[in-house]
Parts: C-alpha cells; sequence; structure tokens
C-alpha cells in the first residue's frame, strides 16, 4: 500500500482515547506523529500516566484503525520525551471533556501553586457553580480527582493537572 | 575498552533494577490493599499510587531489558528472580499492618523518593533523566496525599495520634537505608548517572521532620538503622510477597495471555 502522509494523519486523528472516549489521541496532546520507513508506520505515542492501563489499549486502538485503513505494518512506539502534560490537552479537548461531565484542568503546570497545596477553584462541570469541594486526590482513574458540587449536588470528576 | 563499557553496562543494569525493585515491590504491597481499604475513597487512592508505581517499575523494567539485551523482557525481572536478587530497600517490603502503618511507610518512601527523582532529572543518563522527569509528577501526588494523612492522624483523635506515634516508633529505623549508599551506588562508573544519596538526605529529612512536627510527632532516635535490602538482604517478608507475585509464574512457567 502506498503511503500517503495525509490520510495516515487523519486515521491517527481519529483515534479516541478507551477511557474518555469523547476525546481523540489528538485532543488529548498524547499523539506525537508518526515516522516512515518504506511501507513501515512507527507511530509516536508520549504516554499520559506511567501506569496507565489504558496505554495498552490505545496502542491496540491505532493499530486496528490503521489496519482498518489498509495500512498493516505498524508500530506504536511509547516516548518518554515530550514528557506529557495536561498543557497539551487542546482547547477543543478542554471543551469535549466538560461536555462529558469532566471538569478540564483548571490550570496551567507551569502555575506551581497545585504542588503546594494550595487548593484552586474547579467549577462543576454541570450546573457552572463555583461553590464545590475536593473529596479526594485520586479518582476513577490516574489523572483524576474526586470533587463534589455543594450547590447543585452532584459529585463529578476533575482532569488533574499533571 | 569493551571490558569498561561493559563493566558500566553491567552497574547501570544493576542500578536500574535496585530504582524498579523499590517502585516495584510497594505498589504490590498497597496492590493487596486493592478493595480492602478503609473507607471506598482511601481504597481508591491507594491503588492509584500503586498503579503509578507499578508503572514506573515497568519503564525501568523496559529500560533494564534493553540494557541487558539478550531478547530478556521486562517481565523477567518480577517473574523470574529470587530472594537474595532483588535490591529493594527493607522499608517497601514491610506489611501493610494498620493504616497508620501504611501511611507512615507510604510517607517514608515518598520523602525519599520525590527527592530522588528531582536529583535523577539531572542524571547524565538521558534515558534515568527521562523517567524522572516523568515520575517525579506523580511522586509529587504521592508526597502530598501521605504528608496530609501523616498530619491529619497525628493531629486527630488521642486514638490516631497513638497509631501514627506507634508506626513511627516501629519504622523510623528503616528510613535511613535509602540514604545509604549500596556499592551499586558508590560504583565510580555510574559518577554523574546515580543519585548521590547522600545529597538529598538533608531534603528528605527536613520535609519529614516538618510534617512529623505539624502532626505532633515525636520523632525517635535511631541507634541502629536497619539495612541489607540493598545488598539483597531482605527481612522475613520478603519471600512471602514473591510467593504470591510470582505464583502464576512459577505454577505455569511462561504462560501467556
Amino acid at each position: 500500500m502506498v503511503v500517503d502522509k495525509l490520510h495516515i494523519e487523519n486515521v491517527l486523528k481519529s483515534v479516541t482515547d478507551p477511557e474518555i472516549p469523547v476525546l481523540t489521541i489528538q485532543d488529548l496532546g498524547i499523539y506525537q506523529g508518526f515516522e516512515t520507513e518504506g511501507e513501515k508506520i512507527t507511530v509516536l505515542i508520549t504516554p499520559t500516566y506511567t501506569g496507565c492501563p489504558a496505554m495498552d489499549m490505545i496502542s491496540v486502538n491505532v493499530k486496528s484503525a490503521m489496519e482498518e485503513a489498509g495500512y498493516n505494518d505498524v508500530e506504536v512506539k511509547l516516548i518518554l520525551s515530550p514528557v506529557w502534560t495536561t498543557d497539551m490537552i487542546s482547547e477543543d479537548g478542554h471543551r469535549k471533556l466538560k461536555e462529558y461531565g469532566i471538569a478540564p484542568p483548571v490550570e496551567k503546570t507551569s502555575d506551581k501553586s497545585y504542588l503546594s497545596g494550595e487548593e484552586k477553584i474547579v467549577p462543576c462541570p454541570q450546573c457552572e457553580s463555583k461553590n464545590t469541594q475536593l473529596v479526594s486526590q485520586f479518582g476513577s482513574t490516574a489523572c483524576k480527582a474526586l470533587y463534589k458540587c455543594i450547590d447543585c449536588l452532584e459529585p463529578f470528576d476533575y482532569f488533574k493537572c499533571y | 575498552m569493551g571490558e569498561i563499557i561493559s563493566l558500566k553496562r553491567e552497574s547501570l543494569l544493576k542500578y536500574v533494577l535496585q530504582l524498579a525493585d523499590n517502585a516495584l515491590i510497594l505498589g504490590q504491597r498497597l496492590a493487596e490493599l486493592c478493595g480492602h481499604g478503609p473507607i471506598l475513597e482511601q481504597d481508591i487512592a491507594i491503588t492509584n499510587i500503586s498503579l503509578d508505581l507499578i508503572g514506573e517499575a515497568r519503564i525501568l523494567y523496559q529500560y533494564a531489558a534493553e540494557i541487558e539485551g539478550n531478547g530478556k523482557t521486562e517481565d523477567d525481572y518480577p517473574y523470574k528472580r529470587d530472594v537474595r536478587d532483588w535490591q529493594n530497600i527493607l522499608l517497601v517490603e514491610l506489611p501493610n499492618g494498620h493504616f497508620g502503618y501504611t501511611i507512615m511507610r507510604q510517607f517514608m518512601f515518598d520523602c525519599y523518593h520525590y527527592y530522588h527523582l528531582k536529583a535523577m532529572t539531572n542524571s547524565g543518563d538521558e534515558r534515568l533523566a527521562q523517567i524522572a522527569a516523568k515520575t517525579i509528577k506523580e511522586a509529587t501526588y504521592h508526597l502530598k496525599y501521605s504528608s496530609e494523612w501523616v498530619i491529619r492522624l497525628g493531629d486527630g483523635t488521642q486514638e490516631s495520634h497513638d497509631k501514627m506515634q506507634e508506626a513511627l516508633n516501629d519504622r523510623i529505623r528503616f528510613f535511613d537505608e535509602a540514604f545509604i549508599p549500596s556499592k551499586i551506588e558508590n560504583d565510580k562508573s555510574l559518577n554523574g548517572v546515580a543519585v548521590d544519596c547522600t545529597k538529598i538526605k538533608a531534603s528528605a529529612w527536613a520535609k519529614f521532620t516538618e510534617v512529623c512536627q505539624t502532626a505532633n510527632l515525636e520523632i525517635p532516635e535511631v541507634k541502629f538503622p536497619q539495612k541489607g535490602g540493598k545488598d539483597g538482604v531482605h527481612t522475613e517478608h520478603f519471600g512471602f510477597i514473591l510467593a504470591e507475585l510470582q505464583f502464576v509464574q512459577k505454577s505455569y512457567p511462561d504462560s501467556n495471555w
């Protein structure tokens, strides 16, 4: 099969995250391009959390999306540099997260206040209220913290700064 | 010259395994609490931390396998080595005990781990520096979490205070092993690659002391720090960890999904 770079790019960009299916791997910022060598295609992914079980799933999904598009010689390579940070989530990604009910990261990682213990206001993705409370720094997946909204009483996930 | 290079490779391999073993064994200990945490949120938090540590161990074991070559994979190290080959510090293999013990062990490890990774981001070995830059983000959350719990329980009710003090009294002698260099950490060929653990001791202890003071806990004096783990001499608990960790591999060698 002829390697059509634009076609490949479009196929890869459409692969979604298994945990948060509204986000593509491009929205998430983990897709780092691809390299070709003859017919062999190496897709570069920078992992989110080191232990994230979704990473293996993403590799499988990338391969099967590529196979469907007709590319059979595909390898997914996890790279550690650039280090993934939540700053790499696109603006589109932020919007989609919120619509999905997950509060997107409220600050850039260059703002180190999240480390010093100073709590930021995380608006509720359901009712926009700023009257919310941290329940636990560790939530349903490695990348999320658990919050609750004092006004609408809904618990919600927060995609924490990383 | 060739011999020097291969000696360096062997030392680097051993060093990487030492780092990986710490992360994996603590990850395994914390995983024992999956479904058994004191309350749901803490069950989830503890297992999240476990997952981070196992993830860190994986990228280190993958690196080890690359260094060693000869077809080794990341799975060979955790599943196919016996007690004496493991180089983790004794602290991480100690049993979970009550929640105070689990938190105190975590807090001690986090104080070491965080400053160790911070120093490792400057390692002359590019891969180790990258791994440190990645995993320190996770270790930062761990340290925050365990510090908060030490303070909440230490400065909590009389009972929670007593339990934290009990855990501190029992575990403090295992804290310093992390800062006593092993033969490998002192290996000249790893100069600038391996972290000088004696140099991070002051920062780790400063954090440790600050949190203990806020938590109203008294740090007992340690006359004889316990060590040996880095040289493969482990506590009586360690064999049981491996028995569970390696059970499937021993019952069905080389089995695959």
